[in-house]
């Protein structure tokens, strides 16, 4: 039996807002608990709910940045249902007129097609609270910093086809929010969650099998391993003769496995109705224009600049706009050094290599964009080789200034007189007249190797500063002889 | 002292006749003596009472001067007082020391208003009797053994007894109207979002609004203005710019058309009632009113459509009350299940339990449509009946209720049977309406009261109206025996 | 639309009220009469009239986004039936 695999995700991001959505308490991660928890947080007898313009702007800004219809009147509503970490026993969400229509983003896959992935809508939200249930015998804990946080819940079509698309979905979606400046897409800290709707179905087959929902995975590799444990599962329990039971279930990452969560297998009659403490939300073509205009370039066009204005190959464009610091950190140094290709290399190469051993993002690098434009700047202009460069960056990662500075103070500047070069190999030659003899005796295959010793010979003897072409340059000719 | 309105205490403590501390020393005794007989009181704040009033003799001292400095009133117990009980007359807030002030008392607080205590009244607002709270029913003082109205029932009987010459009530089907006409006192419900909801405890959050209960349109008018005004806290509520309502009590009703619907003046009506408003009719008429008979056709279906959505919004609403974080928690929860249905089947009264589940019934899956969806529908359709009548008039005059007070306990067998009794004064709040109740005789020595609405924001009129109504009739200055 | 006693249980659950045996017929009961009083809407014709959510058909005013509120804990957890090092206590939720 060939079956197709139909996949949905339900993402929720929270937004980088200062305030709550719907009170003037702090969003800030990681406080004492219940010291960021208002009377309006708390749900207390009397209060209500005040609508923050910012937790609009920025869902206006995802929806004009998936292509998407925007709900110019948009409603809340109440999604009832009780648990602790809900203080008011419901959620203030949106049903019927969300904030963002259908939409639709595309995703590259590994192979390098390009796939739209329809959005259905993204709405406004508030978050939950933390229940926490290790500390306390007999009981749990209820922490509501995190309640009243904004969240916008993306919802996409099922038009993914594997795991593999379900990531790259997840990491296109990762990269616009954090393109867009609306969320920080930090997943450990929870401001960027996953629900995994899957189900399959007898290859050909039109209608949806019935689908199952894997809440709340939180990292791109537990999403492919989540999704794909879930579609074994699923094979293996038809092909056995079973059928597959709506339910919503979690991963477990160390079981690799997924099961069935004990407290949602009740069907829940939310009992939506239009929040009467808030009123509908309009949205003027006005605001619509003046968001559209501060719309950053995002990652297809900049992949695409990077490809036509710098000359980059698909696959580098891809990884330098992969995030909005990393591209302007890359345009940065070519604005410095002129060389696309040069920075490119350095970006992707050694940079990326250092952050990677510090384990810091771009936007920490010990290097700024001017130290590493500078730098390059001194290759292009020949005061140093590619091999001496190596050094002055690992000098600049150290705090020892910037490559002028470094490069005066090791008095690490490229040697590029010609006459010293000579007087240097005439030294070399001199000191290795034995090798020299063989060299010229040897046949053409033997010789690369013996003029290679005298490069390095000759390396050694101008402490690596002499321009390597000329060096190669000047020995073929003194060597010819 | 205590006979003296709310504008012949302004005079008198402007005039330096008393202070605003012996004022309040002598409301508080009478409240001792007399309230056990009306049980008009849930919490009485005497210290915080003197020492607000001592503040505002202070500030007057110092040259301060404004209408509501230094006058006693009460709150109905769903206002948030900082410090003190806030119960909505339930078990589930019996030891709820609200953290913050509602906007209302804030205001008041500001103007100088001294706090004697917090007013019985229906569970969460839910009933027309004030029979339905955890601190015992409450009774009329016109006749000890006949409800006072509801939900605001104790601010009715604390105003009419004369232990207050002025309190705050909360109308959301007519129980701040209703209790006034069963009184003997007037009562007015504002546009709905002309002031703030911010810590009123909500009962239904589209139909909920703020208002007073008083003696006469003047002091109304006075506690009103106190009271109106923009609040950024409360998204519903509406920036609209506070008239003096005092300043235009006075104006000519020479040529104001007033609507009188047929509707409202069919069977179920007490022929009695019926003549006392026929009387303030003609009353009006001779002020220079115009009447115009209008129709006003959907009103038969706002009972129905007020008790599919009141109860929906509560149910959401009363969801908070779960034991967690605030108020009552049952004893030795088993589990977490436990925690709530015994917390909320102990904390709550019967009344709300039941409205509770009406409510979650009419927005379930599958009668969503039928219920509430449909019950929204209707409301519309009587906001265009009002619009449309608007066309043509500037006020519309109705019977309050259609029977006076009854009896305690002659309508707890069947709930439906009080409901019924808001027929008048239900649409008002479906359809956001100011709206007053004024008195206008008496039926078996029972008070009964003639009803005033007028379009959004025009709150003004209706005082106006009322207030002139007043010169010519002297109901609203009647006592009752014994107080 | 009359309810029976699973009805009731059903709905009493979703609002978690605990409902006493004793007391069951009694609030079948009285739920069946509001509920009558309630049907009598559905003899108006609504077709293509828009629902009414709020009386004035006002829109929704927006908040600047700061941060107004400070730390109030204790005086917030002071009313609290059950608290431990600043988290609310409730019995053991297994998820």
């Amino acid at each position: 039996m060939q079956w197709e695999v139909v996949i949905g995700l339900e993402i929720h991001t929270q937004l980088a807002t200062q305030s709550k959505i719907f009170s003037g308490s702090s969003t800030t991660f990681g406080s004492e608990p219940n010291t960021q928890a208002s009377l309006v947080d708390l749900g207390m007898p009397g209060v209500l709910p005040v609508l923050n313009q910012e937790a609009v702007r920025m869902a206006v800004m995802f929806g004009l940045a998936i292509d998407a219809e925007i709900g110019q009147h948009n409603v809340f509503a109440r999604k009832n249902y009780f648990y602790p970490d809900l203080p008011k026993g419901y959620q203030i969400s949106q049903m019927e007129l969300p904030i963002v229509g259908k939409g639709h983003l595309d995703i590259t896959l590994e192979d390098g097609t390009v796939k739209r992935i329809g959005v259905t809508r993204a709405h406004l939200e508030e978050d939950a609270g933390k229940s926490l249930h290790e500390d306390f015998s007999g009981s749990t804990g209820i922490d509501l910093n995190r309640a009243g946080t904004p969240l916008l819940e993306i919802v996409s079509e099922p038009d993914m086809r594997s795991a593999k698309e379900a990531v790259a979905y997840v990491k296109a979606i990762h990269a616009l929010v954090r393109y867009l400046g609306i969320c920080d897409g930090n997943m450990a800290e929870g401001s960027l969650r996953c629900d995994c709707n899957v189900s399959i179905r007898p290859k050909g087959q039109v209608e949806f099998g019935t689908r199952c929902e894997i809440k709340n995975v939180n990292s791109f590799r537990f999403i492919e391993r989540a999704i794909n444990s879930e579609i074994a599962r699923q094979i293996e329990l038809i092909e056995d003769g079973g059928k597959v039971i709506q339910q919503t279930r979690l991963y477990d990452p160390n079981k690799d496995e997924t099961r069935a969560m004990r407290s949602k297998e009740e069907a829940n009659d939310y009992r939506y109705f239009p929040d009467p403490d808030l009123l509908p939300v309009v949205i003027e073509d006005s605001f619509l224009e003046t968001t559209r205009a501060t719309l950053p370039e995002l990652p297809p066009a900049k992949r695409e600049r990077f490809q036509s204005e710098f000359g980059l190959s698909a696959y580098d464009a891809s990884v330098l706009a992969s995030s909005r610091e990393q591209a302007d950190f890359f345009e940065q140094v070519v604005a410095s050094c002129g060389d696309a290709k040069l920075a490119a290399n350095w970006v992707m190469v050694e940079l990326g290599s250092l952050l990677n051993k510090q384990g810091v993002e771009i936007e920490e690098s010990p290097v700024s964009a001017a130290q590493l434009g500078g730098m390059l700047k001194r290759i292009k202009d020949n005061t140093i080789s590619g091999k001496i460069a190596k050094m002055v960056f690992e000098a600049m990662a150290n705090g020892e200034g910037d490559a002028d500075q470094i490069i005066e103070a090791r008095g690490l500047k490229q040697v590029t007189d010609s006459g010293a070069i000579e007087k240097v190999l005439d030294e070399v030659l001199a000191a290795n007249a034995e090798q020299v003899e063989q060299y010229r005796a040897a046949d053409e295959a033997k010789r690369g190797k013996m003029f290679g010793f005298f490069v390095g010979q000759a390396m050694k003897a101008s402490k690596g500063k002499a321009n390597p072409q000329q060096v190669n340059e000047l020995l073929k000719s003194k060597l010819a002889g | 002292m205590h006979q003296l309105t709310l504008a012949e205490i302004a005079r008198g403590l402007a005039d330096k006749k008393f202070s605003a501390e012996e004022l309040t020393r002598t409301l508080l005794a009478r409240i001792a003596h007399l309230d056990p007989q009306l049980n008009s009181f849930i919490t009485v704040t005497p210290e915080h009472a003197i020492a607000q009033a001592q503040a505002a003799d202070a500030r007057r001292a110092n040259g301060e001067s404004g209408a509501l400095l230094g006058v006693p009133l009460a709150h109905k117990d769903l206002f948030c007082t900082q410090g003190i009980r806030t119960s909505c007359g339930s078990k589930m807030l019996d030891n709820f020391q609200a953290p913050y002030d509602a906007t209302v008392v804030a205001k008041l607080n500001a103007a100088g208003a001294v706090t004697l205590g917090k007013l019985n009244m229906d569970e969460f607002a839910m009933g027309s009797a004030n029979e339905n709270s955890h601190y015992g029913a409450v009774k009329n003082p016109w006749n000890l053994a006949h409800v006072p109205g509801g939900s605001s029932g104790g601010s009715a009987a604390a105003v009419a007894a004369r232990l207050l010459p002025v309190a705050t009530g909360t109308d959301t089907g007519g129980s701040i109207r209703q209790p006034a006409a069963f009184t003997n006192l007037t009562g007015i419900k504002p546009t709905y979002g002309r002031v703030s909801r911010w810590g009123m405890i909500a009962y239904a959050s589209s139909l909920d609004q703020a208002g007073v209960l008083a003696r006469n349109a003047e002091d109304c008018a006075l506690l009103l203005q106190g009271m109106a005004g923009f609040d950024p806290q409360d998204s519903t509520s509406i920036d609209e710019p506070v008239p003096d309502y005092s300043a235009t009590l006075g104006d000519s009703l020479q040529g104001l058309r007033i609507g009188v619907p047929k509707e409202y003046f069919g069977a179920g009506l007490d022929p009695r009632i019926a003549e006392r408003v026929q009387a303030s009719i003609e009353a009006l008429e001779k002020l220079g009113a115009v009447i115009k008979p209008i129709s006003l056709p959907n009103m038969q279906q706002a009972i129905a459509a007020y008790y599919v959505i009141a109860p929906a919004e509560a149910s959401s609403n009363l969801s908070r009350f779960d034991g967690v974080r605030f108020g009552y928690r049952c004893e030795n929860p088993k589990d977490l299940t436990d925690l709530y249905k015994r917390s909320r089947a102990e904390g709550f009264g019967p009344e709300v339990q039941r409205r509770i589940m009406v409510g979650a019934y009419a927005l379930s899956a599958g009668y969503y449509d039928a219920y509430y969806l449909q019950a929204q529908k209707i409301r519309r359709l009587i906001k265009n009946d009002f619009m449309a009548a608007f066309e043509d008039v500037d006020m519309i005059l109705s019977p309050t209720t259609p029977n006076p007070a009854w009896k305690l306990g002659a309508k707890n067998a069947d709930p439906v049977a009080a409901y019924l009794e808001d027929i008048y004064t239900i649409t008002a709040n479906l359809a956001g309406l100011p709206g007053l109740s004024m008195p206008a005789g008496f039926v078996d020595g029972l008070p009964v009261g003639v009803q005033l609405l007028a379009p959004y924001f025009q709150e003004g009129r209706l005082l106006n109206a009322a207030h002139q109504y007043q010169q010519v009739t002297d109901w609203h200055t009647r006592a009752p025996e014994g107080f | 639309m009359a309810l029976e006693r699973c009805d009731v249980e059903k709905i009493a659950h979703l609002a978690r009220l605990g409902l006493n045996d004793a007391d069951l017929p009694r609030t079948i009961e009285a739920l069946n009469s509001i509920l009558g009083l309630v049907d009598q809407m559905q003899a108006v014709d609504t077709r293509g009239i828009e629902p009414l959510a709020h009386p004035l058909e006002a829109s929704q005013r927006l908040r600047a986004d700061q941060v107004t509120e400070r730390n109030q804990r204790d005086a917030y957890q002071a009313i609290a039936p059950a608290v431990e090092n600043g988290l609310y206590l409730v019995p053991k939720v297994i998820e």
